[in-house]
């Protein structure tokens, strides 16, 4: 078979690399779960899961840990999907924890709840004896995350530590892990935003709405477009108007900035993400901006 | 464009030809030029977004750089911005119209050789960075050494700096022939030189004027058109078994799917295999994809599902080959072993082992030789493996594996061991020797 040219594209061979990946968790550890934020890298993690398990059932749960101040928008779509999947759905609660006084609600009005969502997530982690966690998260997102492993090792406490992360050698993970213990698992760790999206054309993925261009009312804060609701209020000087918007991430809608757009099509969509000339988080996320530090303290506690 | 520039600029989204995967890693020895080169390869392909350029700018000038430093777009964790360098592969992306690439950016420390086989060991290409001052060094050699145990298919060897010695040919010239001078040892399928300067980009995306001399490509050109498909071994079918999918729904009440990655070979509905260890054989029935879609061929690295006309025992850790040409299990292996821990490997030590998707343990029998990475001298009264160092190693394991040579199949070929005390990862092999596989002349044999 001297000459035949067999070329696999790069989207395939992400993909494959992702199956693989999963296959690995679901046989390798005990009891699995996968995260699910309603997001686009969310709904890729799915649509790799129906790849890699179906026509058999997904061999773990969807977690979603919800923060209460979700797009509605989002929830419903949530609710619509896992129920066509026929998977068993789990949503873990910011506002439990508040209730339960496991955490405290912040306040002002820059408060918002993405912080606090560690505390749940770890909480439902130890409640259900989780051994692993899918998550969406990619290496090109963040520069805390450009070392991270795909299959990342948190402790007892649900840490991550940056300086003890065991080698990644060809396609052979270790995810071996004591009681308490877990690993967040990265499957599409070596996806950059850009390859999301094509997948998502490619594969025609059902987003949430709120990806698209929509009219809505909003405020203009640190040059960022953030939605007005009832979970933020306005400070002096800002001021509500109605402009055509899409989100570039899904998150708390007192933190996740919109951006000024009239793409209505996933090809006008990708077209736009194409040209843009600043990061993801940079653009739209208000929690990474704090410090420059901020993704790394976080992870280090047990964020995302 | 320039003959031998590279396709500079973002990915057309709309743009038929659909790109391929090209993985590579880095190693120089620190301040050679990587950070750099890196740096400068992102930010010419546009992959610079920004807000993250203008934090590079403002790093610098708090710093007192009197330039915008390229270098520290890749700089990642706070204890490294904190000392100034890099302690750990980072992955970087960026993608030309023509491919979409991975850098593994290893660190080039001497005492991070762990990082380097890392990177290496999923890497279709390595650049090993060379500055032009100082010509090869020690380090030189043991990043060459790295890239030819780890099987990198292609090697370039970027000598750095050019600028600061004129754009002299004859510097470039004398490294060339040091460096093919001792590389020919080193059994590599494809070496490139190519003169460069990171900091002022000369032959990095285009070709260089300063240097009329140098006929080759840049150094990105030649990133986009390696050719990396003949490179994966589409001879020895192997599908090392990771998922069994059994539904037991109504709909699907006979239905049992073998899944996994292809590591090697090609396989086609029809073709007669065998299922290792035990060697029962049967024919494929169907090859699906997406839990359903039917394909015709599967070859690596595609996920995949078989099923097969007979109702065989099939399991995790099992591995389906064609009839003729399979491994035979065995319970020896002869490897080179990369120690990444800070407890030593010992003769006599016990290890758990990963290798495909079969877990064994695995006992020490003997360590043959520790080699000097910058000598390549065998120390065959060393008595133990410190940590990165490496060695060659006879193990014996508790269960049979399905191992082919790692120079044949980088899949079939590689295992980690793992202390059982701690979980880490405490090494990497590559096998060497292993009993001859059952092929038969005449099926597949190269
Ligand atoms: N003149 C010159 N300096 C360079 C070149 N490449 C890198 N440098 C400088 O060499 C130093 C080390 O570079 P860096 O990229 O940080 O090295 P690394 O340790 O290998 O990552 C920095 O001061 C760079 O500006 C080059 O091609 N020419």
């Amino acid at each position: 078979m001297a000459s035949v040219n067999y070329e696999i594209s790069h989207l395939r061979a992400l993909e494959a690399e992702a199956i693989h990946i999963m296959r690995e968790v679901a046989a390798e550890l005990e009891n699995p779960v996968l995260l699910f934020s309603g997001g686009k890298d969310s709904l890729v993690l799915l649509q790799l899961a129906l790849k890699a398990f179906r026509p058999g059932r997904f061999p773990f749960p969807i977690m979603h840990v919800d923060t209460g101040h979700n797009f509605p928008e989002v929830i419903e779509f949530r609710d619509r999907l896992v129920g066509q999947l026929g998977e068993r759905l789990i949503v873990a609660s910011v506002q439990d924890s508040i209730d339960a006084g496991r955490v405290k609600e912040e306040t002002g009005p820059r408060a918002s709840r993405n912080r606090l969502q560690t505390t749940p997530l770890l909480d439902a982690i130890e409640e259900h004896g989780f051994d692993a966690a899918f998550g969406g998260a990619r290496r090109d997102e963040e520069r805390a995350r450009a070392k991270e492993r795909v299959f990342s090792f948190r402790d007892d406490f649900g840490q991550w530590d940056p300086k003890a992360q065991r080698p990644e050698l060809w396609s052979l993970y270790n995810g071996r892990v004591r009681k308490g213990e877990h690993v967040r698992v990265f499957p599409i760790s070596n996806w950059t935003e850009l390859d999301v999206w094509q997948y998502i054309a490619e594969e025609q993925l059902e987003l949430p709405p709120i990806y698209f261009a929509h009219r809505r009312e909003v405020f203009r804060r640190d040059g960022m477009l953030y939605a007005v609701s009832p979970f933020v209020e306005l400070m002096a000087g800002e001021e509500a108007f109605e402009t055509s918007v899409r989100y570039r991430t899904v998150g708390d809608m007192s933190c996740t900035g919109a951006v000024e757009s009239t793409a209505g099509t996933l090809e006008s969509v990708v077209n736009e993400i194409a040209a843009t000339r600043i990061t993801e988080r940079g653009e739209t996320r208000a929690d990474d901006r704090v410090t420059e530090a901020a993704m790394e303290d976080r992870k280090r506690e047990g964020y995302f | 464009m320039t003959p031998g520039a590279a396709t500079n600029g973002r990915i057309d989204v709309t743009a038929e030809r659909q790109s391929d995967l090209l993985r590579f890693a880095t190693a120089g020895s620190v301040d050679d030029g990587k950070s750099t080169l890196i740096g400068r390869l992102l930010y010419e392909t546009k992959q610079i977004f920004e807000d993250q350029l203008e934090h590079v700018e403002e790093t610098s000038r708090k710093r007192g750089d009197s330039y915008v430093n390229l270098a520290l777009l890749t700089d990642g964790l706070r204890a490294e911005r904190e000392q100034g360098i890099t302690i750990d592969v980072a992955y970087r992306y960026f993608a030309t119209p023509r491919r979409k690439f991975i850098i593994a950016d290893t660190p080039g420390h001497e005492q991070y050789t762990r990082n380097m086989v890392t990177g290496a060991s999923t890497a279709d290409l390595a650049i090993v960075l060379i500055d032009a001052r100082k010509g090869v060094v020690e380090q030189s050699r043991r990043h060459a050494f790295i890239a030819s145990l780890l099987r990198v298919p292609h090697v370039v060897f970027a000598i750095n700096k050019m600028d600061l010695v004129d754009y002299d040919e004859a510097v470039f010239e004398r490294i060339d022939e040091e460096v093919s001078g001792w590389a020919n040892k080193l059994d590599f399928t494809d070496v490139t030189f190519i003169p460069v300067s990171a900091l002022h980009g000369d032959n990095v995306v285009e070709r260089s004027e300063r240097m009329p001399w140098y006929e080759g490509p840049s150094l990105l050109y030649h990133l986009e058109h390696v050719h990396i498909g003949s490179d994966r071994n589409l001879i020895d079918a192997r599908l090392p078994v990771q998922w069994v999918i059994r539904p037991m729904s109504d709909a699907h009440h006979d239905y049992r799917g073998y899944a996994g990655q292809i590591a090697s070979g090609v396989f086609r509905p029809g073709d007669e295999i065998v299922v290792q260890p035990s060697g029962r054989q049967t024919r494929i029935r169907r090859i699906e994809v997406e839990g359903g879609t039917e394909i015709e061929e599967a070859l690596p690295p595609l996920s995949v599902t078989l099923l097969l006309e007979d109702q065989v025992d099939v399991s995790r850790g099992d591995m389906i080959c064609r009839a003729h040409n399979h491994p035979v299990p065995t319970r020896e292996l002869d490897a080179m072993v990369c120690w990444m821990s800070d407890t030593p490997l010992q003769s006599r030590g016990r290890y758990a082992l990963k290798h495909t998707t079969r877990n064994a343990r695995a006992i020490v029998d003997d360590l043959r030789y520790r080699i000097d990475v910058n000598t390549l001298h065998r120390d065959e009264a060393a008595t133990e493996l410190g940590l990165n160092q490496i060695g060659r190693v006879a193990l014996r394991t508790s269960t049979p594996l399905l191992v082919d040579e790692y120079r044949r199949n980088r899949t079939t070929g590689s295992f980690i061991l793992i202390d059982e005390a701690t979980n880490d990862t405490a090494g990497g092999g590559m096998i060497v020797g292993a009993e001859p596989s059952a092929s038969e002349l005449g099926d597949g044999v190269a």
